[in-house]
């Protein structure tokens, strides 16, 4: 299927690029018809493979790239099932959504996340499972999760840990704070900065340099220098589950849901 | 260099926002709840606060601004950080 057009997302090759547009309002929330559509992509990526050198990620909607999982279904899913089911729910979607996350991040092809506005929690996990981020001016990146009791559950902590220094990664995770694209850049998480909504265009200019070269070398060097960390990966959600079988995880997602104010509710 | 003083950062702000979200600058003073003035939701909080991060040179952990709805509160936040 070389082409595809889904309720959240969509694909299409141009100039020899896979394009992935996320396209679910309000911000590319990622649930349950999010997670399917991304598996039928990575189902899908051997085949488109064959056809593109490059892969890019990107979000059609002016609020950012993804704001993260989507937390109401999280949260209402949670409350039409007894404790054991919700948390089996957890860890069937966790195992999912890691699987489709290594199958992106061990693509042979050269993959490019390109980013602008909202990229918070699994939208920043999406990124980070890229190859190379170009992120727009006002791009702005948070691990939020603590703030509510859990830790990023969609590979976001070993990849961070993989691709940043120890002591960044601790800022970003225990502060929960977000950080605009100068700092992401200045820690060496994204690689170019695009002036507003320029992102795309860049992401496909460098595509197109990567397109240049041989893809088997290509292919080969990404495979040399960046290991997936599978154990962590695993332990990550154990971690989550665990954390997340607690009545103050269930009592913040509350909160965070029927929060009706103009800020969210983030501690 | 002196620091900017804080009727200055005001304005600085108020000037910031009034053209990124096509609000007359007139309309808007340092008390005014800047959700209710400007129009703006959550998300685009955060867009105004990328925006005054670049324009000051700064770096304003969001948690600094819970609670925060005036453009004199959100002064001083700034404030501290010069």
């Amino acid at each position: 299927m070389t082409d595809f057009k889904g309720q959240t997302l969509s694909w299409q090759i141009v100039n020899g690029a896979i394009e992935l547009a996320l396209h679910r309002e309000a911000c590319n929330e990622i649930g349950s018809v999010t997670l399917e559509e991304l598996e039928e992509f990575v189902a899908a990526l051997p085949e488109l493979t064959d056809d593109a050198h490059a892969l890019i990620i990107h979000s059609t909607l002016k609020a950012g790239f993804s704001a993260g999982a989507d937390l109401r279904e999280l949260f209402q899913r949670s409350q039409e099932m007894d404790q054991g089911a919700a948390l089996r729910g957890v860890r069937s979607f966790l195992e999912r959504i890691h699987a489709v996350m290594n199958t992106i991040d061990a693509s042979p092809l050269t993959t490019i996340a390109a980013v602008h506005g909202v990229t918070f929690g699994g939208g920043f996990e999406l990124a980070l499972a890229c190859d190379i981020i170009i992120a727009d001016r006002v791009t702005r990146f948070c691990f939020p999760e603590l703030r509510l009791g859990l830790i990023p559950g969609f590979g976001g902590i070993p990849r961070l840990k993989r691709d940043l220094g120890n002591a960044v990664v601790r800022d970003l995770l225990l502060t929960g704070r977000s950080f605009n694209v100068m700092k992401a850049q200045q820690i060496g998480l994204v690689s170019q900065i695009a002036a507003e909504g320029e992102a795309l265009r860049i992401a496909r200019a460098t595509a197109s340099q990567i397109g240049k070269f041989d893809k088997r070398t290509a292919a080969a060097a990404k495979e040399f220098v960046k290991p997936i960390p599978y154990e962590e990966l695993k332990r990550e959600i154990d971690i989550f589950c665990d954390l997340y079988s607690r009545p103050a995880v269930e009592e913040g997602l509350r909160r965070f849901v029927e929060n009706k104010g103009v800020q969210p509710y983030l501690p | 260099m002196a620091a900017p003083t804080i009727d200055h950062t005001i304005g600085e702000i108020l000037n910031l926002a009034a053209s990124h979200f096509k609000v007359p600058r007139e309309r808007l003073t340092p008390d005014d709840d800047f959700f209710k003035t400007l129009g703006i939701d959550s998300l685009q909080a955060l867009d105004l606060l990328t925006r005054l991060e670049q324009h000051f040179r700064i770096e304003l952990p969001d948690y600094e601004l819970q609670g925060v709805s005036d453009f004199r509160t959100l002064a001083s936040r700034i404030q501290s950080r010069l």
